[in-house]
């Protein structure tokens, strides 16, 4: 691609000032400042940096020992563990499936993919709405099944002992479901055109030879997908990592009883609401080592293959 | 074709797929529907159709007069508009660079770019919240400056992924079409208008399309930047009704709808576009 109207480099620079510069002052530069905050000691917002932390290293030693911190690692790697089980594997049976099927393909990728385009904000309204502790969708759909004991009183009021979906026993489904709903389009639409690039006349020889339904997939199918599947795991894992709105409005700080952090929330929590901006800082910086040290762990698990 | 067809019964497939539908599009089905029911009767019997009696406007009388919609509708577009304009021009331009020349530090640049998809918002924010009260853009209590406060970081959030998209695009325009324009007389800006971007019109789109909808979305940037009731755009509105409406559950489910209905017009009218853009540069990323 050596074309010579590329040789003239000048009008480079018009293409990649513009971008780089917005790049540079507004993600790269805070991303390091934010990096060098950790050291610092930092009492507010919008407050100088009241010189090194004692010792400098400090928020570091508390990230280790914070029992909060860890309960959020603890639920963000297992929210992060779930979006790779079931996010990208429903996401896999949705789009073999699809791919099997000629009437009404269009329409499944069109309604699989809304959720995404809607914000987190309204969907945990939506959520907290359909979640409700006391007449919300779920239980009252339990109530008319008759899955909830209730009593009838001589006055004729009903008492039920409705279902909290929120407590300790209930909490991780409920945080967990919605984040993984929303997203399983996303994957689905990308592994759907991952499957439409594999040519037919594989499926075609596989037949001659006799492969049936099942083994095709086992044996085609899945190998050549495991590029994109590759792309999609990575995703997850950086996106499981970064979540924060849904949960925020579902479940607030830590809600309940501090079992329910997530690295995301207890970061906002601590900057925001607790102004331990330095704090916060250096648990934005685990967000980030965490996606890098496990997005790679993936990259090598399932290692795109050049030869295909 | 038809080898592809596995032995699952069409009638199992179907099934699945539709379950799967049911449960993406019911939610939003039933917060309509109550939406426009009677107050007391959304915690007892939320799955009739609310019709005669249990029909009511109310919910949206009491939405609108509670909270300054319009004023947030007005914020939102401005933002979200700013937003994609100056992302679709300057990720357009930088994407074109990237593809077309060979220098060096090119695949330093490109790594850079895909790093940059990495940083979670919550490792730039409090940095550039900063950087704009010293320059005088953010916390001043203008209304005009408050929302450039917003449109900024969210232009460089939306940059990385955008210039991903539109290289896997631009990649697949062959470069005969650039040749003969230059024969012809054009130079490099006159074949990136007349070429480059009516040969990748759809890949624009989906960038816009997605630029428009993150930044509408995004409550985290907007909660932080915009403080003043008159700043505040349609996201950060939802987020304070929510905890102002208590157990007022149909007011809940009314902001919900007005707020989802601009998605929604955008969703239906590009989806085309949105699914067809973003699949083909994810897969070549």
């Amino acid at each position: 691609m050596n074309s010579m109207i590329y040789k003239n480099k000048k009008p480079l620079l018009v293409f990649l000032i513009p971008a780089f510069a917005f790049l540079i002052v507004f993600l790269y530069y805070p991303f390091f400042q934010n990096v060098a905050n950790t050291f610092l000691k930092i009492g507010g917002l919008g407050r100088a940096a009241e010189g090194l932390n004692t010792p400098w290293y400090e928020n570091y030693r508390r990230l280790f020992t914070d029992p909060y911190m860890h309960t959020a690692l603890k639920n963000t790697l297992l929210l992060t563990l779930c979006t790779i089980v079931f996010q990208v594997g429903i996401a896999l049976i949705l789009a073999l499936l699809v791919d099997t099927i000629r009437v009404g393909a269009q329409f499944f990728r069109t309604v699989y993919f809304f959720p995404i385009v809607i914000s987190a904000t309204a969907l945990g309204l939506m959520f907290n709405l359909i979640f409700l502790y006391k007449g919300g969708m779920v239980n009252q759909l339990l109530l008319s099944l008759g899955k909830l004991p209730y009593d009838v009183k001589p006055s004729g009021k009903v008492l039920v002992q409705w279902l909290d979906w929120k407590d300790q026993a209930h909490f991780l489904f409920t945080m967990f479901m919605p984040v993984m709903w929303q997203y399983v389009g996303f994957y689905f639409v990308i592994l759907v055109t991952g499957l439409n690039n594999i040519s037919p006349d594989l499926f075609e020889a596989a037949a001659l030879d006799g492969a049936d339904g099942w083994k095709r997939t086992r044996y085609i199918t899945l190998p050549l997908l495991r590029n994109v599947l590759c792309t999609c795991l990575v995703l997850s894992i950086t996106g499981a990592l970064k979540v924060f709105d849904l949960p925020w409005v579902m479940f607030g700080a830590g809600m309940p009883e501090n079992q329910g952090w997530l690295t995301g929330t207890y970061m906002y929590d601590q900057t925001f609401n607790r102004m331990n901006v330095d704090y916060g800082s250096t648990i934005a910086v685990l967000i980030v080592v965490l996606g890098v040290v496990l997005s790679n762990v993936a990259n090598r698990v399932f290692k795109p293959s050049e030869d295909l | 074709m038809q080898y592809k067809a596995n032995k699952i019964p069409r009638v199992m497939t179907y099934l699945v797929l539709c379950f799967w539908a049911l449960t993406t599009i019911y939610p939003f089905i039933w917060v309509l529907l109550n939406s426009f029911r009677k107050k007391g009767l959304i915690l007892s019997d939320s799955f009739s159709i609310p019709i005669g009696d249990a029909f009511t406007w109310d919910n949206y009388r009491t939405a609108w007069q509670r909270a300054d919609f319009k004023n947030a509708y007005l914020n939102s577009f401005l933002i979200s508009g700013t937003v994609t304009v100056f992302v679709v021009v300057i990720a357009g331009l930088a994407a074109y660079g990237l593809v077309r020349y060979r220098f060096r530090g090119r695949s330093f640049l490109y790594s850079l770019i895909m790093a940059g998809m990495m940083f979670p918002v919550f490792s730039t924010i409090i940095p550039v919240f900063r950087l704009e009260v010293m320059l005088g853009i953010a916390g001043t209590g203008n209304r005009w400056l408050s929302l450039l406060a917003v449109i900024l970081p969210q232009i460089a959030g939306n940059l990385c992924f955008a210039i991903i998209i539109l290289m896997g695009f631009i990649q697949s325009v062959p470069i005969d079409l650039e040749e003969s324009a230059y024969l012809d007389g054009c130079n490099v800006f006159q074949i990136y208008f007349y070429i480059i971007i009516p040969a990748a019109k759809s890949s624009f789109a989906t960038v816009a399309i997605f630029a428009f909808l993150w930044s509408y979305n995004d409550l985290f940037t907007q909660s932080f930047f915009l403080r003043y009731p008159q700043e505040r755009a349609i996201t950060g509105l939802l987020n304070e009704i929510s905890s102002q409406a208590g157990v007022n559950y149909g007011l809940m489910a009314s902001s919900v709808v007005l707020v989802l209905i601009p998605v929604l017009i955008v969703y239906i009218c590009l989806q085309k576009h949105i699914i067809k853009g973003l699949t083909a540069g994810a897969i070549k990323g």
